[in-house]
């Protein structure tokens, strides 16, 4: 079955913005699906509408087997949706937020309080469940809004840029999380401008380019699109340029750093490396240049 | 079905101790103030112009304003609450968690309206306390106060609920209120029997659907009456089905809420 499943769905603003083009989008049960995009290439437009935030123009949209069209309410209690924006009340406490939240899909008090306690615990808020949200920092308010949007355990999670102004230690927490509510069977939709993310968290991306879909496809299949990667050795030793002059495809940085080029249809790493060290060089440590699907996503989005 | 309204109900109490926390919290804002304003006006046209102006329809002149200036106190206590509420929800966009929830427009809008009437009668007790040191406040129809207080809170808290609805900016939200509740609360009869204005302008008043508010407390409270307080009675419970079901056509039709 298919946690999400989007047909031909336009949206035209009232000022004229074709934000939509005729979308078609499937997400499968238990994926966690990356949807990219530049800004205002349609991405929030398609969470708004699933979470019943945007109305479409045309199109349909089905939430597990549910049309929006047909039963709303029943669709919109299989999602929990993070915004983009902080958009709780400021004046209200972390257990406040989160209990109305419960209460507005229905649960009864002591279910939520349940869910509450468990879900501040994980998210390590727990400390903080009698604070008012506005004193929270930047990651316990994103880290509030994921609690917001689990409390009444969805199926199906929308995530719009969660990680966005959340430090590296908080950011590495949040993936653990969705990864775990991941394998335990939550459909996650992901979006963000953080491909590192992406790369890390999802099975399937979608990118999406001034309203229309580009591509579909896994993550693996993505990444078999690049003709070529770049990398940065560290080396053990100093190199010098007599050593590197039979290779082309080197460049050196400094004396212990060089950069490859490689294309991966007419040289493997290991032929490379076995060449380096026949030439005395001894590598220490490598990493990608830049992360692998930037150029993927800049190749695929930029203007032709 | 039954898990349903079970669900709705969960929903509708959240939405309203949501509300009544959030007007308790703020009490030197919501609470307090009506009481001073209150308590001036009985001490200026009450204790002082009131003096001079003997009996109204048989009554001291405090008495007869008494139940006037509650009803000013309600209506815009009522209306204020909804208005700066909603309008605050979706200014700070957390008007998204109910409107991403299965929860219906029906029971958001009977949350927020249960909200306004809670204010705008505890509100209208508050006054009624302050009136009783200036004057002898002694209900003659008890019933006929509360189903009053409470159509009009009613009535008023959804008016505000409509304004909050087209609002896009802060002001939007006070041009109502400055501009068309108080000149027809204060021309409503607050203060004077309509019957001592010229012909043209009492039929003229007759047009101002507060007059008959006012008129159905006063009666209520002193047995007095301009308008026929049935007719008022009957006149609110049409206006609030009306402007509910206008509502929730907005609500539907997600005018204000949705792009």
């Amino acid at each position: 079955m298919n946690a999400l499943d989007i047909k031909s769905l336009k949206k035209t603003y009232t000022n004229g913005t074709n934000a939509l083009k005729g979308i078609n989008l499937q997400v499968a049960q238990g994926d966690f699906f990356g949807l990219l995009g530049p800004n205002g290439a349609g991405k929030s437009t398609i969470i708004g509408i699933v979470s019943s935030l945007i109305r479409k123009t045309s199109g349909s949209v089905k939430i597990f087997n549910t049309d929006i069209d047909e039963n709303f309410p029943l669709a919109k209690s299989f999602i929990g949706i993070t915004p983009q924006e902080i958009n709780f009340n400021q004046f209200e406490t972390v257990e406040d937020i989160v209990l109305n939240q419960a209460g507005f899909y229905g649960m009864p008090k002591n279910l939520a309080k349940e869910r509450l306690n468990e879900l501040l615990k994980k998210l390590r808020l727990e400390d903080k469940r009698k604070e008012v949200s506005r004193n929270l920092s930047g990651g316990m308010k994103r880290r509030l809004m994921i609690a917001r949007a689990l409390v009444h355990k969805p199926r199906l999670l929308l995530l719009d840029e969660p990680t966005a102004g959340v430090d590296i230690e908080i950011r590495h927490s949040i993936w653990s999380f969705l990864e775990e509510l991941n394998n335990h069977g939550t459909t996650i939709i992901l979006t963000t401008h953080n491909l590192e993310e992406v790369e890390i968290l999802c099975k399937n991306i979608g990118i999406i380019n001034s309203g229309l879909l580009i591509e579909d496809t896994s993550l693996r299949g993505l990444l078999s699109q690049l003709d070529s990667e770049s990398y940065i050795l560290d080396l053990e030793n100093e190199v010098t340029e007599s050593q590197i002059a039979d290779f082309p495809e080197l460049k050196t940085i400094d004396k212990h750093q060089i950069e490859i080029n490689i294309n991966k249809k007419d040289k493997s790493l290991n032929t490379l490396f076995l060449k380096l060290s026949d030439k005395g060089i001894a590598i220490r440590s490598m990493r990608n240049k830049n992360n692998r699907l930037e150029k993927l996503f800049l190749d695929l989005v930029s203007p032709t | 079905m039954k898990e349903l309204y079970r669900s709705w109900l969960i929903s509708f109490y959240t939405i309203f101790s949501k509300e009544l926390k959030r007007f308790l919290r703020i009490w030197l804002q919501t609470l307090f103030p009506p009481a001073i304003t209150m308590a001036l006006y009985f001490v200026i046209f009450g204790g002082v112009i009131g003096s001079r102006v003997g009996s109204m329809e048989g009554h001291d002149y405090v008495s007869y304003i008494a139940p006037g200036i509650i009803m000013m106190s309600i209506i815009t206590n009522s209306y204020n609450n909804v208005v700066s509420s909603f309008f605050g929800a979706k200014f700070q966009r957390h008007i998204e968690e109910m409107l991403v929830s299965p929860t219906p427009n029906g029971v958001i809008l009977a949350g927020y309206v249960c909200g306004g009437i809670c204010r705008g009668a505890l509100v209208g007790m508050i006054v009624t306390a302050v009136a009783s040191c200036f004057t002898n406040i002694d209900i003659q129809h008890i019933g006929i106060a509360i189903t009053v207080v409470l159509l009009t809170a009613a009535l008023f808290a959804i008016c505000g609920f409509i304004n909050a609805i087209f609002a896009k900016k802060f002001d939007d939200i006070s041009v109502i209120p400055t501009f068309v509740l108080a000149p027809l609360t204060y021309l409503g009869g607050i203060f004077y029997s309509v019957n001592l204005l010229p012909p043209f302008w009492k039929d003229l008043s007759h047009i101002n659907p507060i007059l008959y508010m006012v008129n159905a407390l006063r009666y209520s409270f002193i047995g007095v009456s301009d308008v026929n307080i049935y007719f008022s009675i009957g006149m609110m419970v049409i206006s609030i089905i009306v402007l509910f079901f206008i509502c929730l056509i907005c609500m539907h039709k997600s005018v204000g809420l949705r792009s």
